[in-house]
């Protein structure tokens, strides 16, 4: 177990070496010059060439390319992700005020992915070809193709505008108004949620299935078992370890649907943030949270992955 | 086949042998739902093909004495801020979803497609280099990753196909990397080797069409995907220019104006919806149709 962990910690440092590369190359293969991304359009105007050079040798822009990223990424690794031009504050404390608030949102519609995706697959797996399969089925089929910012369009013009049972858009940190939180996250968090919900069912229902036809499946049944212990104690145990492994992937469905479902009920977290910061070219933002969301993701794959092989012995060994 | 009959030495039940085709054939339309999903995907497709002939007005003309009206039979749905006919847009946006999913995934197909195979037939170095970043660009969420490389393009239709096809490149390197892993690992591949075969005439003429189902299965479910990425960049006003449509930015036109006319925002979702709801189910027949578990039988 051991030189599995190690081996995967190891991977894991390398992809996220990786990342950091591509997130670099990604600024600086952009067609232009970097300096003229790292000002303001009216600074240019001000500025004659030879203080450009001075800028440029400032901020090490004539450096080789393999400098640059060293510099950049002793920054990083410090926890400097530059400075925004825009608001020309530091981009890891926009960061960290705006993380807290999509960790909020996704973490929520995460663990609801877990809470209703797996029950409802395991009821699907369980009474196959029946009605209720049928309808979950078919729910879970239509939950994988809304886009959720149109749901979220439409449940605002339901909830907000016709019924005005819920407020159409905004966030309130908890900390000041727990219940005007509540209500204001309660759309965007099911809209998050949603695919989640319904990928979860669907992986529970066709893992548990293939489960079901196994042997010790139908020596558990011959053996006499009530059907409660062979779904729970049986076959539950491996049915749900596929189901581990791709939350992983769940969690970066739901980190990039935040950059929908947040411009769509305006609220403040990364996911606008990044849009922002792509419409105002501020792209020290976009370096600093494509970086920060990836490396969230492989960190959390990197714990999936771990996890898997403690669920399953043959991971490891592979 | 021999599974079957080395299974249990008392059974007699040999599957009927079926032709490869009419066994496709009957998996695929056995369930109702992969027919519908079949019938709607030929409609959208036809309707992308005739747009302007199908369009009962000029999608792009404005009539400023016909602004936001509501659904009547002039009209069947209503008319945008500029006087426009929203039927005759979203039929005609049905081009641009089009367009953006075949050439996204076209892109993915064959980036992914030689990628994994060289990763998966070469192994070794070769392998670890191409999958590591693989696995690094697979680390962004995908309409992330196709929001920041497409703003980086600048923007535009053109690039945001670009943009989602590299997106999209990893999760087809991988299914090619596996599968040219396991192939290459047959004994008619080891043949080919010892009569001198050239690597790249293995990959070409043996691994490659080996491959083919689940990339086709891949392909069919992806296009889903693909087509509600490319929605929710245009929502973002990323890619479509202004005289232009796009069913995601059709939603967000409406947006502004759903108080008074909200079937500007929900057409096109439905359209949006129906379409990938036709793919997934078209990609879950063709799984089921290509299993290789169920050859032969049925």
């Amino acid at each position: 177990m051991a030189t599995y962990i190690l081996r995967r910690l190891f991977m894991a440092v390398i992809i996220i070496l990786i990342v950091t590369v591509i997130v670099f190359l990604a600024m600086r293969l952009l067609p232009g010059d970097p300096i003229l991304m790292l000002l303001t359009q009216s600074d240019l105007k001000q500025l004659t060439a030879e203080q450009l050079q001075i800028l440029r040798h400032e901020y090490g822009l004539d450096r080789s390319l393999f400098y640059q990223y060293g510099d950049w990424f002793s920054g990083v690794v410090k926890g400097d992700l530059g400075v925004s031009i825009r608001y020309n504050t530091s981009v890891t404390s926009e960061v960290l005020r705006r993380l807290p608030i999509t960790l909020h949102l996704g973490l929520l519609a995460f663990a609801f992915g877990f809470v209703f995706g797996i029950p409802a697959g395991v009821m699907c797996a369980v009474r196959r070809g029946s009605k209720l399969d049928a309808i979950i089925t078919a729910l879970t089929n239509i939950g994988i193709t809304v886009p959720v910012f149109w749901l979220g369009i439409l449940m605002m013009y339901v909830f907000s505008l016709y019924l005005r049972w819920l407020p159409t858009y905004g966030y309130t940190s908890p900390f000041t108004d727990f219940w005007l939180n509540t209500k204001q996250i309660i759309m965007p968090v099911i809209c998050l949620a949603l695919f989640p919900v319904a990928s979860t069912a669907r992986q529970t229902r066709s893992s548990m299935l293939e489960v079901m036809r196994q042997d010790y499946i139908r020596t558990a049944w011959s053996k006499g078992l009530i059907e409660r212990i062979v779904i729970m104690k049986h076959a539950m145990k491996n049915g749900l370890i596929p189901i581990v492994t791709l939350s992983g992937l769940g969690l970066g469905g739901i980190l990039g649907g935040s950059v929908l479902i947040e411009s769509v009920f305006a609220i403040p977290g990364m996911g606008r943030l990044v849009i922002a910061s792509v419409q105002n070219h501020d792209y020290a933002v976009t370096q600093g949270v494509t970086l920060v969301i990836a490396t969230g993701i492989i960190l959390v794959n990197l714990v999936v992955d771990i996890s898997y092989g403690w669920l399953d012995p043959r991971i490891r060994i592979g | 086949m021999s599974e079957v009959n080395t299974a249990s030495p008392g059974q007699i039940e040999i599957p009927p042998r079926v032709s490869e085709f009419r066994r496709f054939y009957r998996v695929f339309l056995s369930r109702g739902v992969v027919t519908f999903g079949m019938a709607i995907v030929v409609a959208f497709l036809l309707t992308a093909a005739f747009a302007p002939w199908l369009a009962p007005y000029d999608p792009y003309e404005q009539h400023f004495d016909k602004l936001l009206q509501a659904p009547s039979w002039q009209h069947w749905l209503g008319t945008d801020t500029l006087g426009r006919d929203t039927l005759s847009r979203i039929i005609i946006a049905s081009r641009t979803t089009l367009m953006v999913g075949v050439i996204a995934l076209g892109i993915a197909a064959v980036v992914g497609m030689i990628l994994g195979l060289m990763a998966g037939y070469f192994g070794g170095l070769s392998q670890a280099i191409i999958m590591r970043i693989m696995d690094a660009l697979m680390a962004f969420p995908m309409i992330l990753l196709a929001l920041v490389i497409a703003a980086l393009l600048g923007g535009g239709l053109r690039n945001v196909m670009i943009a989602l096809g590299i997106a999209l490149v990893p999760g087809y390197a991988r299914l090619m990397c596996g599968q040219a892993l396991s192939i290459k690992e047959n004994d008619y591949v080891l043949a080919e080797h010892s009569m001198g075969a050239s690597s790249f005439r293995i990959m070409l003429r043996h691994v490659f069409p080996n491959c083919l189902p689940p990339l086709i299965v891949m392909i069919t479910m992806m296009m889903g995907m693909t087509m509600l990425a490319e929605a929710g960049l245009s929502y973002l006003g990323i890619g479509i220019e202004a005289p232009a449509a796009a069913w995601g930015g059709m939603i967000n036109d409406g947006y502004s104006r759903i108080t008074t006319n909200p079937i500007l925002s929900f057409a096109p979702g439905i359209a949006i919806m129906l379409v990938v709801f036709a793919f997934n189910m078209v990609g879950d027949g063709l799984r089921d149709a290509l299993d290789p578990r169920l050859r032969g039988t049925i």
